[in-house]
């Protein structure tokens, strides 16, 4: 089933066309991955989505509800979670604190537990619970960033540029946890310049170039392209 | 016992521009401006209860509550009408529309109540007035409210700030706006909270203010604003704490440079403080420093 339908989004930041014309669908239970260079249109599409940005014209569909003009702190509650690019942390809070930001939308009765959950998932943040979050580590501040997502309960988890800046055995750690957390139920909209690891785990792929889709496939299918190889795998 | 005296009408006047500088920290901190019109919030404060207390004849707590609630709406209004529209625009476009309020809200407190000052009954009066080890030292009920509101409000706030969700979410809007939308946070709304409880504060200050110095015309929030305004730099601007200590630094200052050094240039000896602070310490003496985005 068809949980995520963009269709024919044009993107603008002021005169400059980001994203043209960019459609596409992720299905419930799907990992679905959008690759491509720098200022291809991959964040610009995530922040649309998300209610960030706002598209001149083209249809954002979560769950059959037309997303167009809702904003972005009601779009949350609808099950549909973002972790920004670059983390975006707030680093002047503690590790719990963010914690807690993060199930803003839900009533406060749920959030000692869903905390413990997220623990559970990620015990370095236990440890540093009473931390400045702006004091940990790159691979923990992702930690932080994906575990506040989490804390929504999202249906839909999307993740912008997850593995920026990190170590290869932070990345491939960071990709372990993405794929258990779809194993466990989460749909999961993965943006990514690593266009090997983002590959190696996506059910579904999509190319994205100056702004619009280039090619699509499952993602076995893209990593054997002779396209993709030279584009973006080094060949 | 004099210097005592001093010190303690000095904590007092400062008590009364840390309250003001609140408002002003809080606001830029979420919102990144600054909203010179908040001096004149406090003039207006000023006026609802000199009307309360002398028109409608209602006690002192009903002036200081009605006060604070007009000055609430107010401020929230301000923020919709006035700096809401300019969201996005330059900073500069946002501070030249704050000076407009600010002389809008003075003309208007002149069609209002006219330009001749009113005498503002203090609402303390009645209670007594303290005075220790043999009159030496005398301590006016006025200054003993003011710096108890002062330490209730610092105290509130604190907890607000640290433990409630709303609390939290200023926080949070404060450090990456739209960190905390995907968050699930209303900024406008939260925006607008932050006014509220500026603006209510502002009410207070001008009551208590007012008490001590009790002349009130339409111009009588604007030094006191600008010396807030100094306050908040002084002490760090975005940082409650900060807005505290600069405040009562900034009245102790004051009433030292006018009792020891000269009535004339207190004003001066103020401002030359806070120039040589922010020459050694640009952030302010508990302000964080800025990290550039490269």
């Amino acid at each position: 089933m068809s949980m995520l339908k963009v269709e024919d989004i044009n993107v603008y930041y002021g005169s400059i066309h980001a994203v043209r014309g960019v459609t596409f669908e992720v299905n419930e239970g799907e990992i679905v991955t959008l690759i491509g260079a720098n200022g291809a249109g991959k964040s610009t599409t995530l922040n649309t989505v998300s209610g960030l940005l706002q598209s001149k014209s083209g249809n954002i569909e979560f769950l059959g509800q037309n997303l167009h003009g809702i904003p972005a702190h009601k779009i949350v509650s609808l099950g549909l979670t973002q972790v920004p690019e670059g983390r975006r942390i707030f680093a002047e809070m503690t590790v719990e604190e963010n914690l807690t930001l993060g199930a803003y939308t839900r009533p406060s009765s749920e959030v000692a537990d869903s905390i413990e959950d997220v623990f559970e998932r990620f015990p370095r943040l236990k440890e540093r619970r009473r931390q400045l979050a702006g004091t940990l580590s790159g691979g923990e501040q992702q930690m932080l960033a994906m575990g506040r997502a989490l804390m929504s309960k999202p249906k839909l988890l999307m993740l912008d540029e997850p593995s920026m800046g990190l170590a290869p055995i932070l990345v491939s750690q960071i990709f372990d946890i993405i794929r258990e957390l779809n194993k466990a139920g989460t749909t999961i909209l993965l943006v990514e310049q690593n266009a090997r690891m983002a590959l190696s785990i996506a059910h579904r792929a999509y190319v994205l170039e100056t702004g619009s889709v280039a090619l699509s496939g499952t993602g076995a299918e893209l990593m054997a392209s002779d396209k993709v190889r030279e584009a973006y795998l080094g060949g | 016992m004099t210097f005592l005296n001093h010190l303690i009408n000095g904590i007092s006047l400062g008590s009364v521009f840390a309250i003001i500088a609140l408002g002003y920290t809080m606001v830029y901190g979420i919102a990144k401006m600054l909203n010179f019109a908040h001096g004149d919030v406090i003039m207006i404060g000023a006026y609802v209860s000199f009307c309360v207390t002398s028109y409608l004849n209602l006690p002192v707590i009903a002036a200081v509550v009605i006060s604070m609630l007009v000055c609430t709406v107010l401020g929230i209004v301000i923020e919709r009408l006035a700096y809401k529209p300019l969201r996005d625009a330059s900073s500069l476009a946002v501070l030249i529309t704050a000076i407009g309020v600010s002389y809008f809200l003075q003309n208007a407190a002149l069609i209002l109540w006219g330009s001749n000052p009113k005498i503002f009954s203090s609402v303390v009066a009645g209670l007594p007035t303290l005075s220790l080890a043999d009159g030496r030292l005398v301590i006016s009920s006025e200054a003993i409210i003011t710096i108890l509101a002062c330490i209730i409000i610092m105290i509130a706030l604190s907890l607000f700030t640290a433990k409630t969700k709303a609390g939290k979410a200023m926080r949070a809007v404060s450090e990456d706006k739209g960190a905390a939308r995907l968050m699930g946070i209303n900024v406008n709304f939260t925006i607008s909270i932050t006014f509220a409880i500026g603006s209510a504060l502002a009410a207070v200050a001008g009551v208590l203010l007012c008490s001590a110095y009790p002349t009130l015309s339409p111009t009588t929030g604007a030094m006191p604003g600008i010396k807030a305004f100094t306050a908040a730099v002084f002490g760090g601007i975005g940082s409650i704490p900060g807005a505290m200590l600069g405040g009562i630094l900034i009245g102790i200052i004051e009433i030292f440079a006018k009792a020891y050094i000269s009535t004339k240039i207190s004003d001066a000896i103020v401002f030359a403080v806070l120039i040589i602070v922010l020459l050694v310490k640009p952030e302010g003496l508990l302000g964080r420093k800025v990290r550039e985005k490269v």
